[in-house]
């Protein structure tokens, strides 16, 4: 159990910076995901936390103490590799006993532990076996064991679910989640998927281009994304971001997308947005369930918020649809404005053939206003 | 290979597409060219083979040399009972053991340290150690008879005509081969391999003994075949710096001893050379296999 808290931590790969004097403290038996695209330097803090990179400046400290100079297998940290990294010539019980041996552990010590790790983790019939007679998810099992069986102060994930089909990778997700719940250890877990990241983590770290975008729980980040980066990253399908022009009419704050789409700013964000009135390159950030058919939204609108009533308020516009995803749950229906993309999602009852115009209503209490700029969410 | 290939086309049925045809056109092809070869290869063994059991007088008699019409196994009994002979093969086994162990030891080690300690130089180390093996022995033994003999004159230590001298000079030619296999074998093997060990608690030398090694075991018996056949059969050095009779191995020996001036005692000699060829042989039956996939390891992403 302990607390891991990096300092200002820089690595240089010889001329290039990987990562740029990030802070981040990841609090006792709390599960912190990063993620981020590749190359952001994510897998880098991980492998600098495990001590299998050097820092090149700042400090890493596990518990109370600084560990820079500490050799990995004293950091009382263990590791889950993406492609598990098992010992292909040992059986499982000998994979997973093999830390614990190298330790001097008592044999019937090492025992009970492997015992418990399996029973955990449900592999006790696989203990025989070599690692080449598993499959992925059981291999993953037995590696996630590995790590258990040291009882470590912190569990380190390196992009484990990477090589397992879309299907099992879900039930590991779960199991990995299950797990945590059962062995409450301080845990860091690396993943570019940001649905992993979502649904595991207590907080996430968004990480890109070596820095640090935002730290926060799932909601935080969906909800109240700090940068445009964040905004874009987090979601599925991606937030939509429109160029937009921000109005002072008068009576209130108009947001113009184009001469035939405008929207009017809802009376609570007024005030916040009113400093950008005129500003050039700003967007508006959506996300797909956001946009929807006027139809079913006015139902769904007042339940979820019931500031902003009616079509009158300037939330509707017309759109012709390009294309039409049924998903089964909802349908996913692309159109243009101002020449890009949008993706708004609708009631699967809803005709929605390509080429057909809908009655689109923003759900702008959720907007978000971007400075394209300084990549901020205003 | 051939067999499962043989196997298939017999059990599956014909199909009159362009595909079967052209599997067929690759098959006999195929088999063509692997008689060929075999027939190119094998022909000298057995001519050996015919010659060895054959009495001297039945060798000059001028018939059929493919025919043997009394054979007989005086050749080997004769070899077999020779002291002299038994001493070459004795030579030839220690010198052989003792290269392949300390070939294995030293190549293992390096390749290991080549390939995973990153240390400043060591591409370049292993580089070198490559070109070590392009250099051929027909260029070394030249300067290595200079070192030996300006060593014999400074210290006065005698070098030439021992057999044990042969167990300094063969790993020259076998330490870069193996170490470059096992530099190969060992970059095959992934790195999260030894990361893992590491959090384990593993030293660099637990790391090799207990998981490099046994992982890596096909690639060490490749590396061993290879310094045992180059030892057993190796034949300039010792017949450089060897002369007398008891410290000869196989190879020179079968040769200086059996041909006496311009009297060759062709029985005798195709005789020993097959008892000389037969422990390589041996070997690489018992482990053909392993020396198989250990040359092709890393080829593809296992």
């Amino acid at each position: 159990m302990a607390v891991v808290t990096l300092n200002k931590v820089v690595k240089y790969y010889d001329e290039t910076l990987a990562v740029k004097g990030i802070d981040l403290r990841i609090e006792d038996k709390e599960f912190m995901v990063l993620v981020g695209p590749s190359g952001c330097g994510k897998t880098t803090t991980l492998r600098m936390i495990a001590g299998l990179e050097e820092i090149s400046d700042g400090e890493i400290l596990i518990g109370d103490e600084i560990v820079n100079d500490v050799p990995p297998k004293d950091r009382n940290i263990a590791m889950v590799f993406q492609n598990y990294a098992l010992y292909p010539h040992m059986s499982v019980y000998e994979n997973m006993s093999f830390g614990l041996k190298l330790k001097r552990v008592p044999k019937d010590q090492i025992d009970r532990s492997v015992q418990e790790a399996a029973r955990i983790l449900d592999i006790v019939d696989l203990l025989d076996r070599k690692p080449k007679q598993l499959s992925g998810g059981q291999r993953q099992r037995v590696a996630m064991g590995r790590a258990i069986v040291r009882d470590p102060a912190v569990f380190l994930f390196d992009e484990p679910l990477s090589n397992l089909d879309a299907k099992l990778r879900v039930q590991m997700r779960t199991e990995i989640k299950k797990v945590h719940q059962k062995v409450r250890t301080t845990t860091v877990y690396v993943t570019h998927d940001q649905v992993e990241a979502m649904t595991l983590a207590d907080r996430v770290v968004v990480m890109n281009h070596g820095v640090i975008e935002q730290v926060g729980t799932p909601q935080q980040l969906y909800h109240h994304p700090r940068t445009k980066f964040v905004a874009g990253f987090i979601g599925s399908p991606a937030m939509n971001m429109i160029p937009v022009q921000l109005v002072d009419d008068g009576a209130a704050l108009r947001l113009d997308l184009g001469a035939d789409v405008q929207l009017r700013v809802p009376p609570e964000r007024a005030a916040q947005y009113r400093p950008f009135v005129g500003k050039s390159k700003l967007l508006i950030g959506m996300r797909p369930e956001h946009l929807t058919d006027a139809a079913s939204s006015g139902q769904g609108d007042g339940q979820t918020n019931g500031s902003v009533n009616g079509v009158a308020s300037g939330r509707t516009f017309t759109v012709t649809v390009d294309v039409s995803e049924p998903m089964g749950m909802e349908t996913l229906v692309y159109f243009q404005l101002q020449g890009i993309t949008v993706c708004g999602k609708v009631s699967p009852d809803i005709d929605a053939s390509p080429g057909k115009p809908m009655l689109m209503t923003a759900k702008l209490a959720q907007m978000h206003l971007i400075d394209e700029e300084s990549g901020l969410v205003l | 290979m051939a067999q499962t290939l043989a196997a298939g086309a017999r059990s599956r049925p014909l199909h009159y597409g362009s595909m079967s045809r052209d599997r067929r056109r690759a098959l006999f092809w195929s088999y063509f060219f692997l008689v060929v070869f075999a027939i190119f290869f094998l022909t000298p063994p057995i001519y050996m083979l015919i010659t060895s059991l054959k009495s001297s007088a039945e060798i000059s008699a001028g018939v059929s040399p493919w025919i043997v019409t009394s054979p007989t196994l005086s050749n080997f009994t004769g070899l077999l009972g020779d002291s002299v002979f038994r001493r070459f093969f004795w030579n030839s086994a220690i010198v052989s053991i003792i290269v392949v162990t300390v070939t294995m030891i030293v190549s293992v080690l390096a390749a290991f340290s080549l390939a995973r300690m990153k240390f400043w130089g060591s591409a370049t180390l292993a580089t070198g150690v490559f070109l070590t093996y392009l250099v051929p022995d027909t260029l070394l033994f030249i300067p290595l008879f200079k070192m030996f003999a300006w060593l014999n004159e400074t210290t006065g230590i005698e070098l030439i005509n021992q057999w044990w001298v042969l167990i300094i000079l063969y790993p020259t030619l076998t330490v870069p081969f193996c170490t470059w296999i096992m530099i190969g074998y060992f970059a095959s093997i992934p790195k999260e391999l030894d990361e893992a060990a590491l959090i384990d608690g593993a030293t660099w030398l637990q790391t090799l003994t207990q998981i490099f090694i046994p992982v890596a075991i096909p690639g060490i018996i490749a590396a061993t075949i290879f310094a045992f056949t180059v030892s057993w059969a190796q034949f300039l050095y010792p017949l450089a710096f060897t002369t007398s009779s008891d410290q000869l191995v196989l190879p020179v020996g079968i040769i200086t001893t059996l041909i006496k001036g311009d009297v060759f005692n062709w029985g005798q000699i195709m005789a020993g050379a097959l008892l000389g060829a037969a422990p390589p042989l041996i070997i690489y039956a018992f482990l053909m296999d392993y020396y198989i996939a250990g040359l092709t390891a890393g080829a593809t992403k296992g």
